[in-house]
């Protein structure tokens, strides 16, 4: 074990994925220089043909990781900002999460799409949003959402050595977060879910960046004395329903934090799957902290009154506790 | 392949040639036929009139070398080689189509030919066939890509980025645009400007205009085109004038209630230009064959159509439970 930053935990799975399998090819705008530090320094030790920055042409780019992959290449593709799915959104929702279906399995696309989301840095509006929902609702490509330095370098792993497509949400306002990363080669699973704090009187289903307020939260929750668990579900896609049923068949009482927009979140999903299968356990509503259905402001001010804070978690699970 | 001096077909090859094209029409017709019938699971797309594209580009070309298709692709699955039994069946929704009848008419791909499958976006193979260039550099498998799209897709972003990419790294990418003149319900010209080729010719790509329906003029087009993109000295540009003989889809009459937007007589001009009559004509003026013999190929032809229905109509409905099984590789949706 050895502390490292996220970035670096991305970087060192890069490095040691190409340096096991020659068909690991990763490509995107700007990733020999690599402005989040993951793709940093793949240059110099694996050369152009196995990463290169590309021109700026994410509807290109989607396709081409579709095409490369069955040429036969492991794909890793670098998005930059997860707002730049969206301009290269036709190959992925039309083309790599279909082609497998469509030609009656003949296709296998092991691509691995990188992509930076999450707002809290005044980014604004178009560098700042939580795209997975969308992405959930695709039906043929994975979602992972690491929270910690060492989900993502195990679950980074597991996606390039996969065999379908996967989006790797990276926690971009955490990337300098730090945390204990196992030595040596290790995967970790898709929809497993990590239970982060035990807890017996609320449990706190966090995504991704909302991890960190989570564990907070909890804190401040024992010292009100509520009792508070706290589960990552790590890949959305696949997603580990029974990590979730059992600690809600404990506690009885909870709250989803995601930083995507509220409406159709993942939370809104979670809330749905508990109203389906453990509508008997529950002891109070299922309460979500999410982005209200707005753009990301600029602003300081603006930003932190819309982004899901320890606070509102605390409310929220107080609120929950509470109810008879 | 070996061609003669002149750069055309052998006269075994001009004889392949016309056998393909015609295999192309007459599968066609009939599911032009069970369109009208109303017995076919979905629409289709025809490619009736622009055989010789299809067939002069993939009769140049290896099983192993790559193409994408368009959502008008039969003819370019055929070309490249693709059973007809099981692209029929794969129409017919049948367990025993090439897709096991999870694509229909829009999609029908075979990865053991090359065909990475035809399309249902516009311009959606673009991207699709320069990735798959990009691992033919990266590898130096010698492979070419050919992608085929119309002049609608000519007007689609994703096409200049395309270009853009493929002649910056210099992958081995044939683009064959066909340009039938219409974009889906709308004449090419009043949604287009300028010439399509320049576009390529922009990028410093080497680009050839040529007669869409003289499948000789494609065949020589091709071999020039594919050997310079093997060679590795980038890409090539094709631009193959033809013209769209039936609608955007069969049924359009119906859905565009009476509305028209082009005249018959259009349709008759061109006609006179078929493909295949062509063709044919070619052969017996130079001896290659008699028109007794072009008669023999063209009851062979349609002992292999109705072979083709038959097999789809005794196929088994396709299975359900792929739908499951199907969408992830060794995981459930």
């Amino acid at each position: 074990m050895a502390r490292k930053r996220y970035t670096q935990a991305i970087n060192e799975a890069l490095f040691e994925e190409m340096e096991r399998d020659p068909k690991v090819i990763v490509f995107g705008e700007d990733v020999e220089l690599a402005i989040f530090g993951d793709t940093r320094g793949l240059l110099d030790r694996f050369g152009r043909n196995r990463i290169r920055n590309t021109p700026i042409c994410e509807a290109t780019l989607t396709g081409m990781a579709v095409g490369a992959a069955a040429a036969g290449y492991r794909v890793v593709l670098h998005m930059m900002f997860s707002n730049f799915l969206y301009t290269g959104f036709d190959a992925i929702a039309n083309q790599m999460a279909k082609l497998r279906l469509m030609t009656g399995g003949q296709l296998e696309l092991p691509i691995t799409i990188l992509s930076g989301y999450g707002g809290g840095r005044s980014n604004a509006a178009q560098h700042s949003d939580t795209p997975h929902p969308l992405l959930m609702n695709l039906g043929g490509v994975n979602v992972a959402v690491p929270a910690t330095p060492a989900d993502a370098k195990g679950l980074l792993k597991t996606a390039i050595r996969g065999r379908n497509p996967t989006f790797f949400m990276e926690a971009s306002g955490r990337g300098g977060d730090s945390g204990e990363v196992p030595d040596g080669d290790y995967t970790v699973p898709f929809g497993k879910a990590a239970i982060a704090r035990e807890g017996s009187d609320v449990t706190l289903i966090a995504i991704g960046t909302m991890l960190k307020p989570a564990l907070g939260a909890a804190k401040q929750l024992e010292a009100n004395g509520i009792s508070a668990e706290v589960i990552d579900p790590r890949t959305l896609v696949p997603f580990d329903e029974d990590t979730i049923l059992r600690s809600v068949r404990k506690t009885g009482r909870v709250v989803v934090v995601d930083e995507a927009r509220d409406r159709c979140s993942a939370a809104s999903h979670i809330a749905a799957i508990l109203a389906d299968k453990a509508f008997g356990s529950l002891k109070a509503p299922v309460k979500r902290v999410t982005v209200p259905d707005v753009a990301m402001p600029y602003a300081p001010n603006a930003e932190a009154k819309v982004f899901p804070s320890e606070a509102n978690i605390v409310s929220a699970a107080s609120a929950v506790a509470k109810a008879a | 392949m070996t061609t003669q001096p002149s750069g055309g077909p052998t006269p075994e090859q001009s004889l392949a040639l016309y056998e393909r094209m015609l295999l192309i029409r007459r599968t066609e017709e009939k599911l032009s036929a069970d369109a009208a019938a109303g017995v076919l699971p979905g629409a289709v797309h025809l490619y009736i009139g622009q055989e010789a594209v299809a067939t002069g580009v993939c009769m140049q070309l290896k099983d192993s070398d790559w193409i994408t298709s368009t959502h008008r692709g039969h003819g370019h699955f055929l070309a490249k080689g693709g059973d007809v039994n099981a692209m029929m069946a794969e129409i017919w929704g049948k367990k025993t189509g090439i897709c096991k009848g999870m694509g229909g008419s829009m999609h029908v791909a075979d990865l053991s030919k090359g065909i990475l499958g035809a399309n249902g976006i516009v311009g959606g193979g673009l991207a699709i066939s320069v990735g798959a260039a990009f691992g033919s550099k990266l590898s130096n498998d010698g492979r070419v890509t050919v992608c085929f799209f119309g002049d609608g897709a000519a007007n689609q972003g994703v096409f200049m980025e395309c270009l853009n990419v493929s002649s910056l790294w210099e992958l081995p990418v044939v683009f064959v645009c066909e340009h039938n003149h219409f974009c889906e319900f709308t004449r090419a010209e009043q949604v287009t400007s300028g010439e399509i080729i320049n576009r390529a010719r922009a990028f410093g790509i080497h680009a050839v205009k040529v007669d869409g329906n003289d499948v000789e003029a494609v065949w020589r087009a091709t071999a020039e085109a594919v050997a310079l993109a093997r060679s590795g000295k980038g890409p090539c540009f094709i631009e193959a004038e033809t013209y769209r003989i039936k609608g955007h889809m069969e049924f359009e009459k119906e859905l565009l209630a009476g509305g028209k937007y082009r005249e018959l007589d259009e349709i008759e001009q061109w006609r006179a230009r078929d493909p295949i009559t062509r063709h044919g004509e070619r052969l017996v003026k130079a001896g290659i064959a008699t028109a007794a013999q072009l008669e023999e190929i063209g009851a062979r032809v349609a002992r292999q159509v109705e072979e083709a229905v038959a097999f789809s109509h005794r196929s088994e409905p396709a299975d359900e439970s792929l739908v499951f099984d199907l969408m992830f590789a060794g995981q459930k949706p």
